[in-house]
């Protein structure tokens, strides 16, 4: 065991300061040392994409960086995005189209597709399936995870042009 | 799964990554996405009692265009060469090879830098620099240097870097004419079974240079000269197509592992060597 270093975090616009050996995977560190469980541990060999989080701007898998790389950096997770009480729009449109059934991979998935909405607010369906292509969703057959996100992006798009 | 125990190192000067390197040897490694070595440090595979972020070292993230002169440092990443419009506009060879690596989420942290030093067979990149003809320009205890990437790879894994160098970029001439980079795997985030990097050239009617490379189909990338040679004066007509592919196909000697035996390795080789030369063919 080496020695614990001093990390500091922004955690959903919270600064989290707290002691982790360099080797703890940043998945460990938030669920674990943070209590933040929306980011899953699926299969911990980057493929699935259950523990992703938005880092400094860039969808990442949590289970293949170290706590010690993420030191300073800023973090979004599925906490950060909707609360029970008021779902982001990818959450409402999850629920509404059925984008989900056992729902493990659903906060990776909504986490990595807010992302890809950012980049590109009117993909296609062929750019979503591509640009989700880092995330394993065993259930759905990802036919209804597809409609969510355009459905999301259909939505963001109407209260943007609303609003001007 | 928990990694052998290490320092961890981010200094923000070249010397003093280099002198880190002198410290420990063996024992100290740098990384740069770390998409290759966190998980063969998972697998413990790979123990690294020192290890180096290259993260906060200015000047590796750039990529600088002169002319036709493409230079990239080795922490510009796979996402970065995807979204470069003006890399793509010089060398869209680049964008359409960094797409077909691994998933979005990897793109964003895989680096140029960690993808052609690590020198898995299995990697893109280092084919790739291979058929561009890239220099690979490392720093050490004596200086820099610079390595022609057909001359770089000596074995899965060993390259002509020394332990106490650095890759800190690669730099090539954009190449003019046709190109493609076809690459065929199992699935999304899987390593090539096979795949072709071909530029050519065209004056007239016909073929006035070709460069081809191939990976995954062998220890190390191979650049197939004899493949090259037999495109050059024909216009790529059904013959001088199988006789490129025959020319490759005795340059590389894949083994035979969880992607398929030998016999269907060469023969997806062939495909896919056909696919990339029709398509470079059509874009020259």
């Amino acid at each position: 065991m080496t020695q614990k270093m001093h990390i500091k975090l922004t955690v959903n616009g919270e600064d989290k300061e707290f002691l982790a050996e360099p080797r703890e995977l940043l998945i460990y560190a938030l669920r674990e040392n943070l209590n933040i469980t929306g980011p899953h541990v699926g299969c911990e060999t980057s493929h699935c994409g259950a523990c992703t989080v938005t880092l400094n701007g860039k969808s990442v898998k949590s289970c293949t960086m170290f706590v010690a790389q993420a030191n300073g950096a800023e973090i979004t997770t599925i906490e950060g995005l909707g609360t029970p009480d008021s779902l982001h729009v990818l959450q409402e449109a999850f629920k509404e189209h059925h984008g989900l059934q056992c729902g493990f991979c659903t906060p990776g998935m909504i986490t990595r597709a807010s992302k890809l909405l950012e980049e590109n607010p009117t993909p296609t369906e062929e750019e979503v399936r591509f640009g989700m292509a880092g995330n394993i969703c065993r259930c759905t057959g990802y036919q209804n995870i597809v409609k969510s996100i355009l459905a999301a992006a259909n939505e963001l798009n109407a209260s943007k042009e609303a609003a001007q | 799964m928990i990694p052998a125990a290490f320092e961890y190192h981010r200094p923000t000067n070249m010397d003093d990554v280099i002198a880190i390197l002198t410290k420990h040897g063996d024992d100290a490694r740098v990384m740069a996405g770390g998409h290759s070595l966190i998980p063969m440090m998972k697998l413990r595979m790979a123990e690294v009692p020192h290890l180096i972020d290259l993260q906060d070292i200015g000047g590796l993230q750039d990529i600088t265009i002169d002319g036709r002169r493409v230079t990239l440092g080795a922490m510009v990443t796979q996402h970065e060469l995807v979204n470069h419009q003006a890399l793509a506009n010089v060398a869209p060879i680049l964008r359409e090879t960094a797409l077909q690596i691994a998933d979005p989420q990897v793109r964003y942290m895989g680096t140029v830098g960690g993808n052609v030093a690590n020198g898995d067979p299995g990697n893109d990149m280092p084919g790739l620099m291979q058929c561009l003809d890239a220099q690979i320009n490392l720093v050490g205890p004596d200086g820099a240097r610079s390595v022609a990437a057909r001359d770089y790879y000596e074995a899965a894994y060993m390259t002509t870097r020394e332990d106490d160098e650095v890759l800190v970029s690669v730099s090539f001439d954009a190449p003019k004419g046709g190109y493609a980079y076809e690459k065929q795997k199992r699935k999304i985030g899987d390593y090539a079974t096979a795949a072709a990097a071909v530029t050519i050239t065209k004056d007239g009617g016909t073929v006035a240079s070709a460069s081809i490379a191939m990976t995954n189909l062998s220890d190390v990338p191979v650049w197939s000269e004899t493949a090259c040679d037999a495109l050059i004066g024909t216009d790529c007509n059904a013959d001088a197509l199988k006789a490129s592919v025959e020319a490759m196909l005795g340059d590389i000697d894949p083994t035979e592992d969880n992607r398929g035996p030998v016999a269907f390795k060469r023969h997806v080789a062939g495909v896919i060597l056909k696919r990339a030369i029709t398509r470079a063919w059509d874009r020259a």
